[in-house]
């Protein structure tokens, strides 16, 4: 599905990803934690296509095709989808109308005609029952006002919408009450299949009870120092990131 | 010869063909000799410092159309707002169209200034209407000495008029260069209601110039609604002078929607001439290539307890000019005054600019006014979130465009009005999507 190989990107000239290597299998699902500054959530946006990050050495392969040179909307129209850390508030634009433009245009780009009106609203509904979200809620403005809660489970609502291959949630347990982690980390684990892959980006273990990886990767300093299995994520948890500074550094 | 040479010369052709015993040939007179004084505004003039008519006044233009052009309602029905029934008064090359129209004199007057000015019936109307508002300067001037044609709408009271107005003013090209000067009045007695609809189309890539003055009498608790459609093409040029005068608990709304024409000039006076009224002026401005759109506004809060919103929204392109020059006077005896004023630009293009200047003048102590003005580029990381949900470049740049005027269309009453701005918004920003909010 994705193939990631010695990848280095840079912003403004700093050099943030310092030769990651990553192979995402469909039915996967990843976990990348590490440290405030480790360069996980550049990793996030590099992958998803955002035009500040220069990628100066590597290639990132969606299902064996190079997506390095395609705009963050192309990637998407492969199936790229990147949750956001912090979801972009725009006002003047409501939820239902945004996403009815994003699969429309989606479906443009596949050479499809828009989706008929009925469909979009039965499946608006289907998916917004799954993450439990009031009707009111998509006629308000795209994640104005909204409450951290509000605007992942916004995130997640998206994704089920959109359904991608390879979904990217970046640091999608931040500011969850443990409700709403439930409804989200359940939401994504209905959405997960054998033909897609899901890369957690998470600084704590908790949102990993929920969605339970295959993988987990510790990036540290632009680069992947340790992989291992969900138990990794555990130990993590219980004894910090210190030890493996120090076994990396010896 | 000068253009302004030759409008004081055709003035004497132009007496010789009208009636000189009507009321308002003294007005007329009075006018041509203000307008001999001042002439043309010129950018030495404060509120002309950014608009320059020098380009548009160097035409030849005719100043009374010698044909008479008829046009096709199926050739022109796309400017129309034809979804809905309206009366329509109709103009081309600034003659009436009766085919085109739709009047009516039952209950109330929808018809021409022409009539007003002729018919005995009306004068107690224009004795007491005509020229009461408009302000005295060059370019108001020179369209009161020609005042010959245009809407006039007389709403008597307790009339809540069922069909919206619309007022098109059509050129075809057939008299080269063509200067247009409409004079229109509107009178809503006390309780009435009317929506009017205005429009300035020309269909040739001769080079079109519209003087027109509107003045606008708002009587106690009348409601008016005014939309301005203005999507001209690049030859055709708008001056447009619109005096709104208002009484008591009077609701006055005018719209300006300004997506086309080579130099478009709006001065929109409001004038509180009563308590607990509302004035509003609202309107959205998306331009590109070398087109220039100024709006000059000014609401004069004379009498307490009154309210007035301005909300003006602009998108410049290419080589686009703006200009918003906002004007909020509160009298001394004008307490209790709410004024709130915003005018927020994008500029698109490194070329394009804008000016934008509120102007308060308060000498009243107990009043809440706001204003802000803002000048900006579209929100990179707001690009990035719709593109990487697939929305391609293109698309979302206009959507995001659309997101930042479009509660301008919230006061908008007429549902086929905000459709048709919509496609127009679309068609503008170059791309194919419902922006069904």
């Amino acid at each position: 599905m994705l193939n990631i190989n010695n990848l280095h990107a840079s912003v403004d000239d700093k050099a943030i990803l310092k030769g990651i290597n990553l192979n995402v299998k469909p039915g996967e699902v990843h976990a990348i934690m590490g440290p405030n500054g480790s360069g996980k959530s550049t990793l996030a946006s590099v992958i998803a296509g955002k035009e500040d990050y220069e990628v100066d050495e590597g290639e990132i392969l969606l299902e064996g095709e190079n997506i390095d040179e395609l705009g963050a909307d192309e990637r998407a129209h492969k199936g790229v989808f990147l949750s956001f850390q912090y979801p972009v508030e725009i006002p003047g634009v409501s939820v239902t109308n945004f996403i009815k433009t994003a699969i429309n245009e989606t479906r443009k780009a596949k050479g499809l005609e828009d989706m008929p009106a009925n469909e979009m609203l039965k499946m608006i509904r289907e998916k917004a029952e799954l993450l439990e979200i009031d009707r009111k809620f998509l006629s308000r403005s795209l994640n104005e006002g909204f409450s951290g809660g509000e605007k992942k489970r916004n995130e997640i609502f998206q994704m089920a919408m959109l359904e991608p291959k390879l979904a990217i949630l970046d640091e999608t347990d931040s500011g969850l009450d443990i409700d709403a982690l439930r409804i989200v980390a359940n939401g994504v684990n209905k959405l997960k299949s054998e033909d897609n892959a899901v890369v957690v980006i998470t600084h704590y273990q908790r949102l990993l009870d929920y969605i339970v990886p295959d993988h987990v990767h510790v990036l540290m300093n632009g680069k992947i120092v340790k992989s291992g299995g969900a138990e990794l994520a555990h130990e993590l948890e219980a004894k910090g990131y210190d030890w493996i500074k120090e076994e990396v550094s010896a | 010869m000068e253009l302004k040479d030759k409008l004081i010369s055709s003035f004497m052709a132009f007496e010789n063909n009208v009636d000189v015993d009507s009321p308002i040939h003294d007005i007329r007179t009075e006018a041509i000799k203000n307008f001999e004084d001042e002439g043309f505004p010129t950018k030495r003039q404060e509120a002309w410092k950014y608009t320059s008519l020098d380009a548009v006044l160097k035409h030849d233009y005719s100043v009374f159309p010698k044909h008479e052009s008829a046009l096709e309602y199926k050739d022109v029905k796309k400017y129309f707002i034809h979804e809905i029934d309206c009366y329509k008064i109709i103009f081309v090359d600034g003659k009436y169209s009766s085919h085109l129209s739709q009047t009516t004199h039952d209950d109330i007057d929808v018809c021409l200034m022409s009539s007003a000015l002729s018919k005995p019936k009306y004068r107690l109307i224009i004795e007491n209407y005509f020229n009461k508002i408009a302000t005295k300067d060059g370019i108001s001037s020179l369209n009161t000495a020609f005042s010959a044609e245009g809407a006039y709408i007389h709403i008597p009271k307790n009339k809540l008029v069922q069909k919206p107005i619309q007022i098109i003013h059509f050129s075809t090209g057939r008299e080269g260069a063509l200067l247009l000067q409409p004079r229109n009045l509107v009178v809503v007695d006390e309780n009435s209601h009317v929506q009017i609809i205005e429009r300035h189309q020309s269909l040739t890539d001769n080079p079109i110039l519209t003087n027109s003055v509107t003045e606008i009498f708002a009587n106690k608790r009348a409601i008016v609604d005014y939309y301005k459609i203005q999507n001209d093409t690049s030859s055709a040029s708008l001056i447009d002078n619109t005096f709104i005068n208002q009484k008591q608990e009077s609701i006055a709304k005018v719209h300006t929607f300004s997506f086309g024409g080579k130099l478009t000039r709006n001065n929109l006076n409001f004038y509180q001439n009563g308590e607990r009224l509302d004035s509003t002026m609202k309107g959205i401005t998306i331009i590109g290539d070398k087109q220039h759109v100024d709006h000059n506004t000014l609401v004069h809060h004379i009498e307490p307890n009154c309210e007035s919103h301005q909300d003006y929204k602009g998108i410049y392109n290419d080589s686009a000019t703006g200009v918003f020059n906002g004007k909020v006077v509160v009298e001394k005896e004008a307490q209790k005054t709410n004024a709130f004023q915003a005018n927020n630009n994008i500029l698109i293009s490194d070329k394009a600019s804008i000016n934008t200047k509120p102007q308060l003048e308060i000498f009243a102590d107990d009043v809440k006014c706001s204003h802000g003005c803002t000048i900006g580029q579209l929100d990179e990381s707001a690009m990035f979130y719709l593109r990487s949900r697939g929305i391609p470049e293109k698309e979302a740049r206009a959507l995001l465009m659309f997101a930042f005027s479009n509660n301008v269309l919230d006061s908008v009453k007429i549902p086929e009005i905000k459709t048709r701005i919509t496609k127009i918004i679309a068609s503008k920003l170059g791309v194919n999507i419902g922006f069904d909010l």
